[in-house]
């Protein structure tokens, strides 16, 4: 994965990577800006990635 | 997440824990330690081997303990980063210094166990919280004997047990002895609406996630009898009622009921409960699940402290009503459940409304640290077909089951096919490196990879083919893993006969691939909002806080909608005509609006009478933000409604309260709840008016203690932290009696005197009161969706409220792009909700003006004009409203594909008569080549044999 370049302006941290944080850092990311995603377990996706399928949809949660 | 896993400008620092956050909006500095994975990220192929060796045993958390792992492991196959890690706690190399059995196994060199922890200080303009949420504490759960009986689960245990990756692959067994449950229970709020464990608010999701488990369980074994004991059913969320009926009629059993314990009972649990008139009961279960709460993350106290924000008194961080995506402390965003319990539809909501706000304020800073990637020119195509094949083993995930030297060789004989090899990972770093070499090596113009999903590995592959100077539609990806080597692992010649047919079959169409142009649309970085209520102002503010033009269009002569008379309307009423970037236009509506996101072209009516004139917007974006009004219904419960000063609603008891003197609150009033709501006469439930009305009492008994308010209701839903206002209100002498649906109350009222009669099912008894008032909490209906949905070609539910593209994670986009929606125009939501939707509607609608064209993707349709015959039949199909119909030279009509609207999903192309319209990538010849080669095989067998 690519680096942030030199300039450490225009960057965003966002602290928890579970739905939450991944759709901020998406947002982020579409409206311009570099985000560090910052998690402390081994893997992002939270407590969404365990659930089984989602309402109303059945989509899988991952 | 994968797509955040791709994303090169999002910087993924797992296994990483915040130490401080110094400085202010624009410019804080963060440090954070990041703890060794002991795996060379890098480096790991994510092959497995390495667990299949581990000697040691521990408990696999990601299965909620319910199963064992390694402690050399990755949580499930799709985690980001598709990286494994060494649990530092049970790893016997880091506990004991001896085994690192794995370090050898690795055929990839990956793991490393020098590794040390790292500190890292991020540079950044804004931070946003998203720690989630805690878990409820046993000692909480162990009054249900949870700990105690192997058979009573959480609700996320049991949603492990439901899950085909979960501990019995989708089965659901008890613990204890393996066998199916039959009779399984559900127990609300545990751990919320409880002061006894300090949880006094509602957890809000409890109610909605069990009626999902139950179904999910009932799909799995549609013989189980399921019953959910509840206080209240609180689905008041869009559209989720109509599951609590789906539930009900799928034969689940939902009982008003506190429950007093479980106990084990033979093999069995006992369940005590007590109803409403009294009686205790008991029950046998196999399985009892806990719907547990959502608590505070467990480190709050730490992250407020670090930050330099406030927490409320449950530990969620301290929010206010109109800021509610903000921190105490400036340029610290908060989104998701930490900002208090809630489900996923609104977490992602708040996210992105926080990415919004944080994007306004260092908007100066823009697009400074973004990498764009850049690629080679692509290289001319000659006539000549040279295509190379990669068949891949993923370790022993395929090549355990389907010969994969096998496949590839046979795939060498093939017609076009210059190159063929097989590799062990054809998703690792370096494979892709040598997929570029080969590409340039042996000249290849198409390229067919027989792996794993393109769902999840197209991209990347796509990705490579750019870096070595191919167009990405010159490729063809075979799924020879879940269509082969997975669904027939038992038959291994028949996954290989499948494999080579699939390969033969993705090289026939390769023969026909052209590389189709990436085609980009300019737009217009300006947007418009309908609506000038709290929604509108929201996002009309937050959009020119972005720094983009925008139109405010409201109906009335002054803005403010529903909420006028708020001191934060007048406050936002202000910001918005003071705004440089927004333009208000009162008196005015949406006449006609053409064209696609990026390019919109809309005629606004504007003001009365002489002064009267049509103006046109050029716009990229459109919100629509236009709001709900209160229901007034005029029949209620089946009784006739004459509204007079003693028949009111919520808020224009509301209004009276206001006044002065302590005669403006009634001595006695009746409120009746879902008045026109949840069946009656609107189908949903307006969400609102439970807190409105525990508000209203409140209020009343405050000014006079001694009046008599009483509240018949069918669930109190007092969600979230309004259930301390009702515990609250019960505390000062409100009385709540529930009613059903088959003994409603009356209501009569005969010259000044007014009667109403209910059942009380307390006392057991039909009671008949003669109050001073009666109020009604009537719900809200959506103003005028339909014309705007005709208008704009948007879809709306059977409620007539907008219906969004994705429910969970596109709640604020509407299906047309460039469209989006925010506000009780979406369903009914209290104020704070308002306008975290506003704000993210606002940062969706910014994405295409920040990035200043649209993409297409090159699979959209395409329409020969020569074979259009003008049928319109594509254009009445189409879901996008992507297709046009506009006159050739001759005047003829033809159907025009808008390429930045059309999604690429082919039913225009299966239904054109004359098959006029082609999809890039699948073309009937690409598609017929497929078929045929297919065929071709089938054939030569049936010669064989014959």
């Amino acid at each position: 994965m690519a680096k942030a370049k030199k300039s450490r302006e225009g960057t965003v941290m966002v602290l928890g990577g579970g739905i939450a944080g991944v759709q901020a850092a998406l947002d982020l990311t579409d409206l311009g800006y570099y985000v560090y995603l910052v998690e402390k377990s081994p893997a992002i996706g939270g407590v969404m990635a365990q659930l089984d399928k989602t309402f109303p949809t059945n989509d899988c949660s991952l | 997440m994968v797509e955040a896993g791709r994303s090169p400008n999002i910087e993924i620092l797992t296994n990483s824990d915040l130490l401080s956050i110094k400085g202010k909006p624009g410019s804080f500095k963060a440090k954070i330690v990041q703890r060794p994975r002991y795996i060379i990220a890098e480096d790991c192929t994510a092959c497995g081997l390495c667990t299949t060796y581990c000697p040691r045993h521990q408990e696999d958390e990601y299965n909620e303990n319910l199963n064992i792992t390694r402690p050399i492991h990755i949580d499930y196959p799709q985690a980001v980063p598709a990286t494994y890690y060494i649990d530092p706690r049970s790893c016997l190399s880091l506990t004991h210094d001896t085994c690192q059995i794995c370090v050898p196994v690795c055929q990839s060199k990956a793991i490393d166990f020098s590794q040390k922890p790292e500190e890292k200080t991020l540079e950044v303009g804004a931070v946003i919280m998203s720690p989630g949420f805690g878990r409820i504490s046993e000692e909480t759960l162990a009054k249900y004997s949870y700990g105690k009986h192997a058979d009573v689960v959480t609700s996320i245990e049991f949603e492990r047990l439901l899950n085909p990756s979960g501990p019995f692959a989708g089965e659901v067994r008890c613990l204890s002895d393996n066998r199916h449950p039959h009779k399984i229970a559900f127990i609300q709020c545990v751990g919320s609406r409880d002061i006894g464990c300090g949880n006094g608010y509602c957890s809000s999701v409890c109610c909605m996630y069990a009626i999902k488990e139950a179904m999910v369980a009932k799909e799995h074994d549609p013989e189980a009898e399921i019953t959910v004991y509840y206080m209240d059913i609180r689905t008041q969320g869009k559209d989720f009622d109509a599951a609590q009926k789906r539930a009900l009629d799928k034969g689940i059993k939902f009982v008003r009921a506190k429950v007093a314990d479980v106990m084990p009972w033979g093999d069995h649990l006992r369940l005590t409960y007590s109803t409403l008139d009294g009686n205790h009961s008991f029950k046998p279960y196999d399985m009892v699940v806990l719907s547990v709460g959502l608590e505070s993350p467990p480190d709050a106290q730490k992250l407020a402290d670090m930050g330099g924000f406030k927490l409320n008194k449950y530990d969620f961080c301290a929010t206010d009503t109109f800021t509610p995506l903000a921190t105490s402390k400036d340029g610290i965003l908060v989104a998701g459940a930490f900002n208090g319990p809630m489900d996923i539809p609104e977490s992602v909501t708040q996210s992105s409304g926080a990415a919004g706000i944080a994007s306004g304020l260092i908007k100066k800073q823009r697009g400074k640290s973004l990498i764009h990637k850049t690629y080679p020119d692509e290289k001319k195509m000659g006539d000549e077909v040279r295509i190379g094949v990669f068949v891949c083993h993923c370790g022993i995930n395929i090549g355990s089951v389907v010969d994969v030297p096998d496949v590839s060789t046979y795939a060498g004989d093939m017609e076009g096919v210059v190159y063929y090899t097989e590799s062990m990972y054809s998703c690792s770093q370096d494979a892709q490196e040598v997929l570029k070499d080969k590409i340039k090596e042996h000249d290849l113009n198409r390229v067919v990879i027989a792996a794993c999903s393109p769902r999840t590995h197209e991209p990347l592959f796509q990705e490579t083919l750019k870096d070595a100077g191919l167009n990405r539609s010159l490729f063809e990806m075979v799924n020879i893993r879940d269509q082969c080597s997975w669904v027939h692992a038992t038959e291994p010649d028949a996954a290989t006969d499948k494999s080579k047919d699939l390969v033969r079959m993705a090289v026939a169409k390769a023969r026909h691939i052209q590389p189709l142009p990436e085609q980009t649309v300019p737009v217009n970085k300006t947007g418009i909002v309908v609506g000038g209520g709290i929604a509108g102002m929201t996002a009309a503010l937050n959009l020119a806080d972005q720094g983009f033009n925008c139109s405010l269009i409201e109906k009335q002569d002054s803005l403010g909608g529903n909420y006028k008379k708020l001191v934060h309307t007048k406050k936002l009423i202000d910001q918005v005509k003071k705004h440089k970037l927004v333009s208000v236009y009162t008196n005015s509506g949406l006449q006609q609006t053409s064209g696609f996101v990026g390019n919109f072209s809309s005629i606004i009516s504007s003001g009365k009478g002489t002064k009267a004139k049509e103006v046109t917007l050029d716009h990229g974006v459109i919100i629509i933000a236009t709001g709900a009004n209160e229901h007034r219904p005029e029949t209620v419960l089946g009784n006739t409604i004459k509204y007079s000063k003693n028949i009111v609603t919520q808020s224009e008891l509301a209004e009276q309260l206001e006044g002065k003197g302590k005669s403006r609150a009634p001595k006695s009033v009746v409120m009746i709840q879902c008045a026109g709501s949840r069946g009656d006469d609107l189908n949903y439930c307006s969400k609102t008016c439970c807190t409105t009305a525990v508000e209203n009492a409140l209020t009343i008994k405050k000014i006079n203690p001694d009046s008599q308010v009483i509240m018949l209701y069918r669930d109190i839903r007092t969600y979230g932290y309004a259930e301390d206002l009702y515990q609250e209100a019960r505390e000062k002498g409100v009385l709540f009696i529930p009613y059903e649906m088959d003994n409603k109350p009356s209501i009569a009222e005969k010259g000044s005197k007014l009667t109403v009669s209910f059942f009380d099912p307390i006392l057991q008894d039909d009671i008949t009161m003669n109050p001073q008032m009666v109020a009604l909490s009537v719900g809200m209906v959506p103003e005028e969706t339909d014309t705007l949905s005709k208008l704009l070609k948007v879809p709306v539910t059977a409620d007539k409220f907008f219906m969004e593209a994705h429910v969970k994670l596109r709640p604020v986009e509407l299906p047309v792009d460039g469209v989006y929606v925010c506000g009780l125009a979406h369903s009914p939501k209290p104020v704070n909700e308002i306008i975290a939707q506003a704000q993210a509607a606002s940062a969706k609608a910014a994405m295409p003006l920040v990035k200043g064209y649209v993409t297409v993707d090159p699979i959209v349709s395409n329409v020969d004009k020569e074979t259009c015959i003008g049928c319109k039949l594509c254009t009445s199909l189409c879901p996008y409203q992507a297709i046009r119909m506009v006159k050739d030279e001759n005047n003829r009509p033809k159907a025009e594909t808008i390429v930045a609207s059309c999604k690429a999903c082919g039913i225009c192309a299966s239904h054109c008569p004359t098959f006029a319209i082609s999809m890039g990538g699948f073309t009937n010849q690409q598609i017929n080549s497929q078929i045929e080669a297919f065929g071709r095989d089938i054939k030569e067998k049936e010669t064989e044999t014959a």
